[in-house]
């Protein structure tokens, strides 16, 4: 089964895991911060409205924030606590940008609002099941953070016959979803079993990959008898992208500019597994979530189960803070995680690991010519040209980069990370995807702009036609009625001349 | 505010300066053999042209405006010398090593752009621009001469022979095979009757004849290419389909005609053939970017190899091989490229499920 699903897979690197630092740390509860910062933007989608006023007390999974729009997610509470602000405040964005944010002062209680649970979650139909993890806020757990509800009703009515659940983590120094599965098996399975009743797929396969035997062997105790099947797959990155997945258990490939629903599939996260089952189960929404620190900068590396809202620091600090200035902070894994900024960043739905790296682990001197060794070729795991395809964004040839399969690669910076000439490959092409999404923008613009244009003329044109038109209508009107009259004169001129003969 | 670092923020421990290095090292090996196979001349001759190559290197760098250190610390130039020198006749003066060096650094590399940018292997072009100048020089091979025999030329009669008067009329006599093979066949003397005293496959193979270092030292040769492919440093597409492109049709002329046509073994020893496979078709700059596109290129470097040698002018054809298969790399890397996941080889996305 592994070499098979190794000989369909193309590409991919081995990166050092440094998956040992953190491995065997049990999850553990992060102590509370005082404040926690609950951003309103923490998924793919429209931000939500904030439910609550400065001033109100809330109680811990207190919806207070309200989902905006079809592609969106509500925010809860992740403690009580007063709310003392409502304003912007620093976020894990690239652009460095601030976001919407609510603040919270815990009360130290840290006390759940009364929900009330259905008997049996598996009794409840599929909708509903939908609409609750809606109602919980819950996102995809893997990084991408995509509202999970979207996708289940997305899936739902496309006819779903394979869901596959994510249980790869090929990112190097993550271990939450491996610590997650060997802790909290029973309850990742539960909720994986309700994800299959949302769906109806037949079939439910769990891929995660061969270097954590633990978890593999946890999972497949805790799947015994549910018909759920756990998988083995190769240990290498990105085994944990949706469309090396897919591949790697069912042999089939996403057609280009098309979704995992096209060929049958759904894939979600073991993480979204376990929030929807504490959704269903315990009637809780997401307000948690596990997070590994580590990093050879890193005191003592753990997985923590912390609130979402806490800032980073709270959590490097209560992991024995940095041994040595770190060189990077990262959040997110070192493949495609990003660099964090500001440590009072607080944490968001999608935050798999907070990293404080060294130079070492970093290993970025400045970049040198192309050689055209093609290790980048064969390390894309799509089978792009990556170093024909910088070359061409370098010159400023964003359609020819187009052409040789730009919009096709999923940033996963296999091709960065193997070039030896240390070129930052992958920055060229989201740098490329960014401008032509902006192109694109510029286009719809221009395109509305022209159509209200076409649009004013013609109805300027249509306004002098018509005036025309009533003119000559006048006109015409005129010239009947001045031809009437002279009939009519003519007529009596007539009619005296006949009355004249007669 | 500072930007953000881009993911990713890890990287493999490779760098160009590694891999160059990893290539001289599996080198090391036919290069020392070849000293000993020649003596001090040898020496001589590879030391002044990887000189020439990093001088020539440097002041090109300089001349660009960057630091020459970087530059020449990469190890490309050296690298390019070192082929450069292992295709030269051991006992060919200094100027030959200095020109040819020169140019292979300063023309056929830094002119077209510097690293990464050549169009054609400076080495193999170096070597032809030699042959074609000064084709006395290229061609005046001497038999070997082991560091222990006892006619060995000493460290001053080295220095002598390289960078002097030259070596003796006796020394130079020595023919190589495939320059045997064609004088012979061109003198209506065929292959049945030139060559049994010529080519005796066991010295063949350990190289004990006359020939340029890298020629000698065949076997060597093998031995360090197969070093670098088991190491992933080069491709086994392009050196296999090289060797392929020379023997099938080697096989099949020496089958129908064995007094017109060499034979696969004398093929494979002779000429650059070994050095070419897994030092020259191997060089990323100037070959194909993709597996099969490298396959395609060596199959062409070999098949026009073993044309040139059974029809051409010249008795050795590689390095003519190779500058015309390397016009011939864009051509292929347009034709070449990998299938795209979730799309047909012709590039139209994959079709969704039935229904």
């Amino acid at each position: 089964m592994n070499l098979l699903a190794r000989l369909r897979l193309r590409g991919g690197v081995h990166p050092d895991g440094r998956k040992e630092l953190s491995a065997e740390a049990p999850i553990c509860a992060l102590p509370l911060p005082e404040r926690l910062y609950v951003s309103l933007q923490q998924h793919i989608g429209a931000p939500a409205n904030p439910a609550v006023a400065v001033g109100d007390h809330v109680r811990k999974g207190q919806l207070i924030g309200t989902r905006v729009g079809m592609v969106s997610a509500p925010v809860h509470a992740p403690t009580s606590g007063r709310v003392i602000a409502i304003g912007d405040y620093a976020a894990p964005h690239p652009s460095g940008l601030p976001v919407p944010t609510i603040t919270i002062e815990s009360d130290g209680d840290d006390r759940w609002l009364d929900f009330e649970t259905p008997a049996d979650p598996m009794a409840l139909a599929p909708e509903d099941i939908a609409a609750r993890v809606d109602a919980a806020g819950i996102v995809g757990l893997g990084g991408a953070a995509f509202p999970s509800a979207v996708k289940l009703n997305l899936s739902r009515g496309s006819g779903v016959t394979t869901l596959i659940m994510n249980g790869g983590e090929c990112e190097p120094f993550l271990t939450c979803d491996d610590r997650l599965m060997r802790d909290r098996a029973g309850e990742v399975v539960a909720g994986i079993l309700l994800i299959q009743r949302a769906v109806g797929a037949p079939v439910v396969l769990v891929g995660i990959e061969d270097n954590k035997p633990e978890a593999i062997a946890a999972m497949r105790a805790a799947a015994a008898g549910t018909g759920v099947e756990v998988r083995a797959i190769p240990s290498m990155y990105p085994m944990g992208s949706e469309k090396q997945l897919i591949q790697a258990l069912i042999g089939k490939e996403v057609p280009a500019g098309g979704r995992a629903a096209d060929i049958g599939v759904l894939v979600h996260n073991v993480g979204t597994a376990f929030a929807v089952h504490q959704a269903l189960s315990l009637g809780r929404p997401l307000v948690s979530r596990i997070v590994t620190v580590s990093g050879g900068a890193i005191g003592v590396p753990r997985n923590l189960e912390a609130p979402i809202g806490a800032p980073a620091e709270a959590l490097f600090d209560y992991c024995g803070g940095f041994l040595d200035t770190p060189a990077r902070l990262v959040m997110g894994g070192p493949m495609m995680g990003q660099e964090l900024t500001d440590p009072r960043v607080p944490l968001i739905k999608g935050t798999s690991g907070l990293l404080a790296l060294t130079h070492k682990e970093i290993g970025q001197p400045s970049p040198a010519p192309c050689i055209r060794c093609s290790t980048c070729v064969r390390a894309c795991p799509i089978g792009l040209l990556p170093l024909e395809m910088a070359a061409r964004i370098r010159a400023g040839d964003l359609a020819a980069a187009v052409d040789l399969g730009l919009k096709d690669c999923i940033a996963c910076g296999s091709c960065s990370y193997a070039c030896p000439a240390h070129i930052p490959l992958v920055h060229y092409f989201n740098y490329a995807k960014g401008d032509l999404a902006a192109k694109e923008r510029a286009k719809l613009k221009q395109e509305a702009t022209r159509k209200l244009a076409d649009a004013r003329n013609e109805r300027m044109e249509r306004i002098a036609r018509e005036r025309e038109e009533a003119a000559r209508q006048r006109a015409a009107r005129k010239a009947a009625q001045d031809a009437a009259k002279k009939a009519a004169a003519e007529a009596a001129k007539a009619g005296t001349q006949e009355t004249e003969t007669a | 505010m500072n930007m953000p670092a881009h993911s990713p923020h890890a990287h493999a421990p490779v760098s160009v300066g590694k891999v160059m290095a990893t290539v001289m090292v599996a080198l090391i090996p036919a290069t020392l053999y070849g000293f000993w196979l020649y003596g001090w001349p040898a020496v001589f001759l590879w030391a002044t042209t990887i000189l020439s190559a990093l001088l020539g290197e440097a002041l090109m760098v300089r001349l660009q405006g960057r630091a020459a250190g970087r530059a020449v610390m990469d190890g490309s130039a050296a690298l390019t010398a070192w082929l450069l020198a292992l295709s030269l006749p051991p006992f060919a003066p200094w100027w030959i090593a200095v020109v040819g060096a020169l140019f292979a650094v300063v023309v056929v590399k830094q002119v077209f752009g510097g690293l990464g940018q050549n169009v054609f292997n400076p080495a193999m072009a170096a070597r032809v621009m030699l042959l074609i100048s000064f084709p006395l020089e290229m061609t005046q091979w001497t038999a070997p001469i082991p560091l222990t025999a006892e006619h060995a030329p000493g460290f001053m009669a080295g220095l002598a022979i390289t960078f002097g008067a030259g070596a003796g009329g006796d020394a130079m006599a020595s023919a190589t095979l495939l320059g045997h093979a064609k004088t012979e066949l061109s003198r209506g003397i065929d292959l049945l009757h030139s060559l049994p005293g010529q080519f005796q496959s066991t010295d063949a193979v350990w190289g004990y004849r006359a020939g340029s270092l890298g020629e000698s030292a065949a076997v060597f040769i093998l031995i360090g290419g197969l070093y670098l492919i088991a190491r992933r440093v080069i491709p086994w597409q392009a050196p296999l389909a090289l060797l392929l492109g020379v023997a099938l049709p080697a096989l099949i002329a020496h089958a129908i005609d064995p007094a017109r046509f060499l034979g696969v073994l004398p093929h494979l020893l002779s000429g650059g053939l070994m050095l070419a496979a897994f030092f020259i078709v191997t060089d990323p700059v100037t070959s194909p970017n993709t597996g099969a596109g490298q396959f395609v290129f060596g199959l062409g470097c070999g098949l026009l190899t073993w044309v040139i040698r059974s029809f051409g002018g010249y008795p050795e054809g590689i390095a003519f091989a190779v500058l015309l298969m390397n016009a011939a790399t864009p051509v292929i890397d347009r034709y070449v490229k990998p299938r795209i996941y979730g799309r047909t080889r012709q590039g139209a996305p994959l079709p969704a499920k039935e229904g």
